[in-house]
């Protein structure tokens, strides 16, 4: 049995609906206090504070000096730096690629019915779950000219040594090499999953009209899965330009600047060399860099959707 | 005997007399060693920061004989090298270490330890009867490893506990299978190398750190065979002259045409590694890194290696010198107890114990004449015999200037660039040219 109660009075019914026509908008505001306050902290504070050390001359262990745009002005004729932006875009586009291509080729591979494919998959994604630094340090072992296992089987196949990351021509591309090791399979998962929800009519209309296999992943898979694609894309140019660990432990940024990334430049200033303006100024530029890359991939994904 | 008793001679008076009167002083004398109080700062906790190595190990397991003794408690951490540098001079610069204690490179942070006023002058500590033990004996500690420790201004910052000579680790089999001997000068040493190299047989004759930063210390080792640093003793950068680039073209010959391939991303380990499985004829490099090539689980030159002091340069002959030293914070409010502390870890049976574990050369010029510990070594003579020897003309290895990690960045590239082909006196001329202003700097600010 339910009971309604009614309202005693005619006051009643008019204070109950000055409540809720009310706008308690402003209370709800302190609600969000606690995470604007936490966001203020976290991420507002040191981005002020970094664009204001950016500004700084200064040096652990020594006194600061206001040079205004001066840190910024030294990184435009710091060769260096010049080159390291190079070989970030070098590194980045390499790294970007060739995980995209190998990975969409592996999900249409998996995509497909075949005996043990589970095992396989799962075999194919184990480099994904490899600690970056770990895996570092086993390729470094590999790479070693003399006593590494890569040029023992390049000569079991008649090919002569190459000197890997011990060669200022090779050590990018060598680089590239782990990363595309390392995350391939995340690609591949990303456009597995996209090949997974694709409606199989267009295909039956193709098979129909006659079309073969390179036409309808010319003409449908790819356009179909174009949006996990670009999803694979953001994500690993995000990874390959915040890539640090495995160059720092294979390389350290040599053969002498060769593999010497943004990163890499970025802590040699801050953490060998102390100068935290002039890093400050490099994290400013790495940040605007960043940032407008962020946006052109983001219009790019959006023009991608299917509805767009 | 009781003659002697009964009728005294005068000789035996004398004896007799002489004893009486000296009786007093032994017997305060061993009074002192035994009165000596280490429970003093008993109940106190201090913290220390280590660098990750072998010596750090054998320093923590003697932590409890410590606290054993002194009843003073110890918090260690061992971290690594890099990072430990970059902990030490955060924490210092901002005035509050968390540590009491903390090991410095010298070759690296000396004058950095310096301006930053790090440390407490110790001197006042060891000539303090009070707070340092008898049997401390500060002098036993070796002339240049204590020179290196002190700053300019005299104070003596840290206990130099670990000193680091270049020698040339050489392949005796090699050597010999070839009718060669141990070269006699730098010139030799690279003839040598040549008449050594077989690319065919995949043996390099020589080989060292290629890669930036790291290969700096084998430039400058060459360098002290010319009789000069690469910064004056007024402060000016000599690392253009043509001594500089004798050394530097020396460099380059030895690596580029005796070196295995990628020897210019090589770090010691690479070369230790190459070395050690009889892939190289001869290396340089610090005596710290001899242990592994004596161990049969490692190396496939167990009983081969041979122990060079460096060889002598056209005008002079040294021993490129590396140490780390141990220091009393200066912001520490537990002085004493970290005093106690160093001065256990630095003491002649823990400095007898890094020599015994193959963990490095130590400060105290005793331990290499411990007789035992040399015949039960499974090093050999010949190693000792060099240790004592490099010793004996061992000179700094690197500037002592604020920013020896940016003079070595800068250097590493121009000799990393030369034993790629480029011209080695061009290299050496724009890194002179690069870094001069931020030695300037440093030296202003």
């Amino acid at each position: 049995m339910t009971t309604t109660s009614l309202p005693a009075s005619l006051d009643d019914v008019t204070a109950t609906a000055a409540r809720e026509s009310a706008d308690f908008t402003p209370r709800y505001w302190l609600f969000s206090l606690p995470a604007v306050l936490v966001i203020a902290a976290v991420i507002v504070f040191p981005w002020i504070y970094t664009l204001f050390m950016s500004l700084q001359d200064w040096k652990i262990g020594g006194g600061s000096e206001f040079v205004g745009l001066g840190n910024f002005m030294d990184l435009a004729k710091d060769q260096r730096f010049v080159e390291s932006m190079g070989h970030t875009v070098y590194f980045t586009v390499l790294a970007v690629v060739l995980p995209i291509v190998f990975g969409t080729a592996a999900a249409l591979v998996f995509h497909r019915e075949f005996p043990a494919r589970g095992l396989l998959r799962t075999i194919f994604i184990m480099p994904m779950m490899a600690t970056p630094v770990a895996v570092a340090l086993v390729w470094t072992m590999m790479f070693h000219p003399q006593l590494g296992v890569l040029n023992y089987l390049l000569s079991l196949v008649g090919i002569g040594p190459s000197a890997w990351v011990y060669d200022p021509g090779t050590v990018i591309p060598t680089l590239v090499m782990v990363e595309v090791w390392h995350w391939t399979p995340l690609v591949m998962l990303i456009v597995l999953g996209g090949l997974a929800g694709l409606p199989k009519e267009p295909y039956e209309s193709a098979l129909i009209d006659g079309a073969n296999d390179w036409h309808m992943f010319r003409h449908i898979t790819l356009p179909l899965v174009w949006p996990f694609i670009m999803v694979a894309i953001v994500i690993r140019t995000i990874d390959a330009l915040k890539a640090f660990d495995t160059i720092f432990v294979i390389t350290q940024g040599g053969p002498g600047t060769a593999s010497e990334t943004m990163n890499i430049f970025l802590y040699l200033q801050a953490f060998q060399f102390y100068k935290i303006g002039y890093a400050s100024a490099v994290v400013v530029i790495f940040f605007i860099i960043i940032i407008m890359l962020s946006l052109l991939l983001l219009y790019a994904r959006q023009k991608s959707k299917w509805n767009a | 005997m009781t003659d002697h008793l009964l009728k005294p001679t005068r000789r035996v008076l004398l004896a007799g007399g002489t004893a009486a009167i000296a009786a007093p002083l032994v017997l305060r004398k061993a009074q002192a060693q035994g009165a000596f109080d280490w429970k003093k700062f008993s109940g106190q906790s201090i913290d220390v920061l280590l660098v990750k190595n072998p010596r750090s190990d054998l320093m923590q397991q003697a932590e409890k004989e410590f606290t054993e003794l002194t009843g003073i408690k110890v918090s260690s951490e061992q971290v690594p090298e890099q990072q430990q540098r970059q902990k030490a001079v955060i924490e210092f610069a901002s005035g509050k270490p968390s540590f009491d204690v903390s090991g410095i490179s010298l070759h690296v942070q000396k004058r950095m330890a310096a301006k930053g006023k790090w440390f407490e002058n110790l001197d006042p500590f060891i000539k303090n009867a009070a707070l340092t033990a008898p049997d401390f004996d500060f002098a036993d500690f070796g002339a240049g490893p204590v020179a290196y420790a002190r700053q300019a201004d005299g104070a003596l910052d840290t206990v130099p506990f670990f000193v680091d000579y270049w020698i040339v680790y050489y392949n005796k089999e090699l050597f010999e299978a070839k009718g060669v001997a141990y070269p006699k000068s730098m010139d030799e040493m690279f003839t040598a190398a040549q008449k050594l190299h077989d690319p065919a047989k995949g043996i390099a004759g020589f080989v060292s750190r290629g890669l930036k930063n790291a290969n700096v210390p084998v430039w400058t080792s060459l360098m002290l065979g010319q009789g000069v640093e690469t910064v004056t003793p007024d402060g000016k950068l000599a690392t253009d002259t043509p001594e500089a680039i004798w050394a530097a073209e020396l460099y380059k010959k030895l690596n580029k045409e005796t070196g295995p391939v990628g020897s210019v991303g090589f770090n010691w380990n690479e070369c230790q590694t190459t070395f050690m499985q009889g892939r190289a004829a001869m290396w340089l490099d610090g005596v710290g890194f001899a242990t592994p090539l004596e161990d049969p689980t490692k190396s496939r030159i167990v009983g081969k290696v041979g122990y060079g002091i460096t060889p002598p340069g056209p005008k002079a002959h040294h021993a490129g010198m590396f140490a780390d030293g141990m220091g009393i914070s200066r912001g520490s409010s537990k002085k004493e107890a970290a005093w106690l502390y160093i001065q256990f870890m630095t003491n002649k049976k823990n400095q007898l114990a890094m020599l015994k574990a193959g963990a490095g050369a130590p400060g105290r010029s005793s331990a290499y004449l411990d007789k035992a510990t040399i015949e039960a070594s499974k090093f050999g003579k010949q190693y000792f015999d060099c240790l004592l020897g490099s010793a004996k003309i061992a000179r700094a290895g690197l500037p002592q200037i604020v920013p020896v990690t940016e003079f070595r960045d800068v250097f590493g590239v121009a000799l990393t660039n030369a034993i790629g082909g480029a011209d080695v006196a061009a290299e050496l001329k724009k890194a002179t040219e690069t870094f001069a202003p931020v030695l300037a700097k440093s030296e202003q600010g």
